[in-house]
């Protein structure tokens, strides 16, 4: 997995709350058979018109917002389906880390699988940052090590915190699987020791 | 031992490996659901690293998502969708997992195969790439959707790593009035709480409303659970979940039946045992509800009218609710009940039981779809259509101008052809009114199955109670 250690970037500001993965990536999409390639459907439906041209007044259409690494986004980010592709697809977009006062629990454990970073800020943060977002092109350094946010000019720094496990396997960019099997005796005791209820073949 | 709720029950007889009681848990999982969209990636991940799957009997597989509910002798249309159904009967043949294929006689809904086939068990941990997973929680089972990494994880260790969730009940208070169901009190519950409401919580539900639902019905309101945001939602084991259970092809039978009889029913919930956060919900005046804007938390009873933005004072909901009115086309203040429908869907995770069916039934029989609406019946499973179609519920429905089709999640999500045109607006029995959720532009009411019958015999939103009494009786 990609690690990620600190990442500054171009913040793109998307005030919505409860942003679904139905709109981070529409059902058409979810046919194909590989990880990549799911960015240029990203938030399919807010990006194009029904005849496929760019919509210019969405955010990312706009440069220098096309090529934003840091994503902004309102409370519970990623809300609705399980699909992985939404994390694919902001990944493959360019997209390092996105900063919300919440997210959806799913959508939070699948970004952590994809080297896409998620920080929980205060609501007032949030809102601090959309403002400076909108006065100008805002960049800003999210750093895991030193589990903070900060922008370069001073105006705004605020600490976040990430479960130690995950900021450890993400620092490292360690193969989840590879860490479990170190625990593989365990399993095998626990299979051992208790009443499975297998399935006949079909 | 102290007092424990279900879900700390299930917890603990499930930690494989745990540092220290305040870390991420090694979780065993019992049953491992894949179906063809989300399974994919996480083959080809196990091919690349070259592993095997752990436990391929404690696992299996459906095609679900984007089948044809049309004619299945024909060949499939749709070039993409028929490469993922292929892929996955090469990923189960290759790693020996089970696999409902479409020509399967027991083909459906991962979540409605699940249980009817008796793969869901009390106790159990559950995962499925698929966030509808919640709905076998109605077993008092702990069932969670999962993305595909994570379906990879399973797959080769049979295990995931897990912080402990924090616990809600959610006690229903007062009689459910007559006409009113489960996918009612579920709607009225994330009114209540908000889309993000149950976020790091399990549900359990309680009160004497939910003890007297049939396990289909508990099925639905565990279903729609992750749209309160929840990880997952259940209800405690009681002789409601035992005599379904009693009677399906895979549990066990016998002496063995009465020794998992016994070891089901204390999972339940001890007397005393306390959750992190109670929520009381009130049903005493519950009324059919639908949904009016672009989640699952704007819904009202069908005898409100649409809300005006300007009496929300929040201004970041304000501005949410002008959106959604915008994508919904329509105006505050107009009564739901006069809200024109193009489109009926009955089916899916959420309300595609043969229960569900007889209920829809009982509203048409005798009726017809009003003029320009097109309906759809699509049962949740094999097994769901052959019954139905031994009580002639089929006939029903075709004679009330219903399409009868093939079984599997259709309009739900729209990943085959089953879905709305751009402008278009459908009575839904599904669980999300997201923007182009049923197709790009098209506009999602969802509702219980007596009222997505009673919209398609009316053109309009209509409340079910009001149709006609008798039926009801």
């Amino acid at each position: 997995m990609k690690e990620f250690v600190r990442h500054t970037g171009l913040v793109a500001p998307l005030n919505r709350s409860n942003v679904d993965t139905d709109q981070i990536i529409p059902k058409q999409f979810l046919k194909r058979i590989e990880r990549t390639g799911f960015g240029q459907f990203l938030f399919f439906d807010w990006r194009f018109d029904d005849d496929g041209r760019p919509r210019p007044d969405f955010i990312l259409n706009q440069p220098p917002y096309n090529t934003a690494t840091i994503l902004l986004a309102g409370a519970n980010f990623g809300c609705g389906s399980s699909r992985e592709h939404a994390p694919w697809a902001l990944a493959d977009f360019g997209f390092r880390a996105i900063i919300a006062p919440s997210f959806a629990d799913i959508f939070y454990n699948n970004c952590f699988e994809n080297g896409l970073l998620p920080v929980i800020l205060p609501e007032e943060a949030v809102s601090q940052l959309f403002q400076l977002a909108e006065e100008a092109p805002l960049t800003l350094t999210v750093d895991l090590e030193a589990q903070t946010v900060r922008d370069a000019h001073g105006r705004f720094s605020s600490p976040f915190t990430v479960n130690p496990e995950r900021r450890q396997k993400l620092l490292k960019g360690l193969d989840s699987i590879g860490e479990t099997l170190l625990h593989e005796d365990a399993i095998r005791a626990y299979e051992e020791t208790h009443q499975l209820i297998s399935l006949p073949s079909l | 031992m102290a007092a424990e709720t279900l879900f700390e029950k299930i917890w603990r007889q499930h930690i494989v490996y745990q540092e220290a009681p305040d870390k991420a848990a090694l979780i065993y999982i019992d049953r491992h659901y894949i179906h063809e969209v989300t399974s994919p990636q996480a083959f080809e991940g196990l091919r690349q690293a070259g592993r095997r799957v752990r436990r391929p009997d404690l696992t299996v597989a459906v095609m679900d998502h984007n089948v044809p509910t049309s004619d299945r002798s024909l060949p499939i249309q749709d070039e993409i969708a028929r490469r993922q159904m292929e892929q996955l009967a090469i990923n189960c043949r290759e790693f020996e997992i089970p696999l409902f294929d479409l020509h399967h006689p027991d083909q459906g809904i991962v979540h409605i195969i699940g249980p009817e086939m008796g793969f869901t068990q009390p106790g159990m941990t559950i995962v499925c790439g698929d966030s509808h997973t919640s709905t076998h929680g109605a077993f008092g089972a702990w069932a969670f959707g999962i993305g595909t990494s994570e379906v990879e994880h399973v797959l080769a260790t049979q295990t995931l790593w897990q912080s402990r969730p924090k616990t809600m009940e959610v006690r229903f208070v007062g009689r459910r009035p007559e006409g009113t169901t489960a996918k009612d009190m579920i709607l009225a519950l994330i009114r209540q709480i908000g889309v993000a409401g149950a976020t790091g919580y399990v549900i359990e539900y309680t009160g004497e409303a939910v003890s007297q639902l049939s396990m289909e019905e508990r099925m639905t309101l565990c279903n729609m659970s992750i749209e309160a945001g929840a990880r997952a939602g259940m209800i405690s084991p009681d002789e409601t979940t035992i005599a379904y259970l009693a009677s399906r092809p895979y549990t066990p039978k016998g002496a063995a039946f009465e020794e998992a009889r016994q070891r089901w029913l204390a999972l339940a919930t001890d007397p005393g045992a306390e959750f992190d956060r109670v929520v009381e919900v009130d049903i005493s005046q519950l009324a059919p509800m639908v949904t009016w804007g672009t989640n699952p938390e704007m819904s009202a009873p069908i005898t409100e009218r649409v809300p005006d933005p300007e009496d929300e004072p929040d201004p970041v909901r304000r501005e949410m609710m002008k959106k959604a009115l915008e994508y919904m086309d329509l105006k505050p203040g107009t009564p739901l009940s006069e809200i024109r429908i193009q489109r009926v869907f009955i089916g899916s995770c959420t309300n595609g039981r043969l229960e569900d069916l007889e209920r829809a039934a009982r509203i048409i029989q005798g009726r017809h779809v009003a003029p320009g609406v097109r309906a759809m019946a699509v049962p949740g499973s094999g097994r769901v259509k052959r019954a139905a179609e031994a009580q002639g519920l089929d006939r029903i429905f075709r004679e009330a101008g219903f399409e009868w089709r093939e079984p599997g999640c259709s309009m739900c999500l729209g990943m085959n052809e089953d879905i709305l045109a751009p402008g278009e607006r459908s009575a839904s029995t599904s669980n999300r009114n997201f923007e182009g959720r049923q197709g790009r532009g098209g506009r999602t009411h969802l509702v219980s199955p007596e009222m997505a019958a009673a919209a398609a015999i009316t053109g309009h939103l209509t409340d079910v109670r009001t149709l006609s009494s008798e039926v009801l009786s």
